[in-house]
């Protein structure tokens, strides 16, 4: 049913659908609201989950660890600062390949402090294992939501799904929820095969000497790539159910004859799809490159994506200090073996909130007609406002 | 596309007044955006939040710069030159104040109207707080929204006494402004 609703109640009721049993979260700027609504759903007995209250982002990672790894479906989610207490869990939720949900409500991580939207948080835990996926909307949030729920336990790999905060978690607008039938038939009941059982005793997370290690390593890359075939098979089956698509593993949007491109993730995509409409008629019409997937990384569909671009603009909503930015990097990396590759202009925009407008397209598309466009830059820095010696 | 911004300080309920805004947008027929830009969030602090209301689905996700409707929740934040900053030369601001109209109108080439909505919202649900007084008035201005679709809105949001006063609140809100005034301002 279409309903004007906030983003973050719409995560915590699209949650609230596929039925977890085991809820814990430790609130934190901009998740908070998507939190406070699960936790409402279920005191006012909504949700029959078990909502476990903790004092930290290390131990609501733990208690879903411990819930999953039990046989119950789990979710948590997080933010910025929180992320990274997380990320020593986050490490072994998936290196002991235990499948479950956690929504990012993508913000800038410090110092200095910052409370709003980049996606330095999630690009900080870009080796930890998991499925990351990115929404531009709070529609395919919701609907990322559910199908991370089965994409979980079909590979036995943990899903983070991205949503910048504020953007999206604090914007009210048109969702179109999906029903409990259409979800019931969209999403089997949680089992997980390797679920601890009294009645079959077995150990998980045991020392991993160097004789297996490298295996472990190897299989659980070896489950990110077939992981790429799941993404997009689950979101064809959500919307045969559903009937409304999220964009695979990415989506090519705009001119797709265009000899120039844009690639990002996040809302960000939105904003230069409208600024595309704005300013086509004075700076051209450009292929908008949707990456759904970051990891795993969809390199394939990449190539294929990008193929008869001369130029591709490649946005960072974070910064890697000392190289540039992660996103356009890894993506120059896999379009380093094509014949006729794009040329990569990787920017860094939005960090820490800074307001991305429509006229960003523009301003995108005139830098690199130039000849001298630098490779990488923050973009929208303005470096007046910082000391000769910093620039 | 029609773009609103709605300034406050924090506690006037200058987010819920852009929820309520574009949920009666919805509950009219159309796409709507509402969101705040988050600051130092207390009590007092100036705060913004922002509307797009349009036919087809909103793709922007910026700030709104260049508003067609602007609402002023205290018109003590008009002390800040820049406040109506990007308000479209055709543009409108309501703004919240016991003081005449013209004392601010010669500050503005755009439309200004003052508004007593605090005295109508004391005077009606017992509390300081102008926000469904103005969107009930601005509603009433730019016949945007029709007011069946905001007392919807409402209904969503309240129950009990609070609504009752609500409802009560934006009928005699709407009624004291001159109906369609801003109506060839925007369209969606």
């Amino acid at each position: 049913m279409r309903e004007a609703l906030e983003g973050s109640q719409a995560i915590a009721r699209a949650v609230a659908l596929t039925k977890p049993e085991v809820i814990a979260a430790y609130p934190i700027t901009p998740q908070t609201h998507i939190v406070e609504n699960l936790s409402k759903l279920v005191a006012d007995g909504k949700l029959k989950a078990e909502y476990v209250s903790v004092e930290s982002e290390f131990s609501a990672a733990s208690v879903v660890l411990g819930a999953a790894a039990a046989g119950a479906r789990a979710y948590t989610a997080s933010a910025s600062q929180g992320i990274l207490l997380m990320s020593e869990v986050m490490y072994n939720i998936s290196g002991l390949r235990v499948p479950l949900v956690m929504t990012i409500a993508n913000r800038a991580v410090g110092g200095p402090i910052n409370i709003w939207n980049d996606q330095s948080d999630t690009m900080a835990v870009r080796d930890a294992g998991w499925i990351q996926l990115h929404c531009i909307s709070n529609q395919e949030a919701v609907d990322t939501t559910i199908q991370a729920f089965r994409l979980a336990q079909e590979t036995g790999l943990p899903v983070a799904v991205n949503m910048d905060g504020f953007v999206l978690t604090h914007t009210m607008e048109v969702i179109d929820m999906p029903s409990q039938e259409e979800v019931d038939a969209f999403l089997p009941p949680f089992e997980f095969a390797d679920a601890l059982d009294p009645e079959r005793p077995r150990s998980m997370g045991t020392l991993v000497d160097p004789n297996f290690f490298p295996e472990v390593r190897h299989s659980h890359h070896a489950a990110m790539g077939k992981a790429l075939a799941r993404i997009e098979e689950i979101d064809k089956a959500y919307k045969k159910v559903v009937g409304r698509a999220s964009g695979g593993l990415l989506t090519v949007e705009g001119d797709k004859k265009a000899k120039v491109g844009i690639l990002a993730m996040g809302s960000v995509v939105g904003t230069m799809m409208a600024g595309l409409e704005d300013f086509k008629d004075e700076v051209g019409a450009a292929r908008i490159i949707k990456l759904r997937s970051f990891r795993p990384f969809p390199a394939k569909a990449l190539r294929a994506a990008v193929k008869g671009l001369d130029k591709l603009v490649v946005i960072d909503r974070a910064i890697s200090p000392g190289l540039g930015g992660v996103l356009g990097t890894e993506v120059s990396a896999v379009l380093s073996t094509l014949k006729n590759a794009p040329k990569v202009y990787n920017y860094a925009l939005g960090l820490g909130g800074r307001d991305i407008p429509e006229t960003m397209y523009r301003d995108l598309l005139t830098t690199i007609e130039d000849k001298k466009a630098p490779r990488f830059a923050v973009f929208d820095a303005d470096l007046d406002k910082l000391a000769p010696e910093d620039r | 596309m029609i773009e609103y911004r709605i300034h406050g300080r924090g506690g006037q309920g200058s987010v819920a007044a852009a929820y309520l805004l574009a949920a009666a947008a919805f509950e009219a027929g159309y796409t709507c955006q509402a969101f705040p830009a988050f600051g130092a969030e207390r009590r007092g602090a100036p705060v913004m939040a922002f509307v797009r209301v349009d036919k087809k689905p909103i793709l922007l996700r910026s700030q709104v710069r260049t508003p067609d409707y602007m609402v002023v929740q205290d018109d003590t934040l008009l002390i800040d030159p820049n406040l109506a900053n990007g308000l479209k030369p055709e543009g409108a601001m309501l703004i919240n104040s016991r003081k005449p109209t013209e004392y601010f109108a010669e500050r503005f080439s755009q439309r200004v109207i003052a508004f007593p909505a605090t005295e109508l919202a004391v005077a009606a649900i017992g509390r300081p707080i102008p926000n469904t007084a103005l969107l009930a008035a601005l509603l009433a201005l730019t016949e945007t929204v029709p007011q069946s679709a905001l007392a919807d809105a409402l209904r969503g949001r309240f129950h009990g006494a609070v609504l009752d006063k609500n409802l009560a609140l934006i009928e005699t809100a709407a009624k004291a402004v001159e109906a369609g005034a801003w109506k060839e301002v925007a369209h969606a």
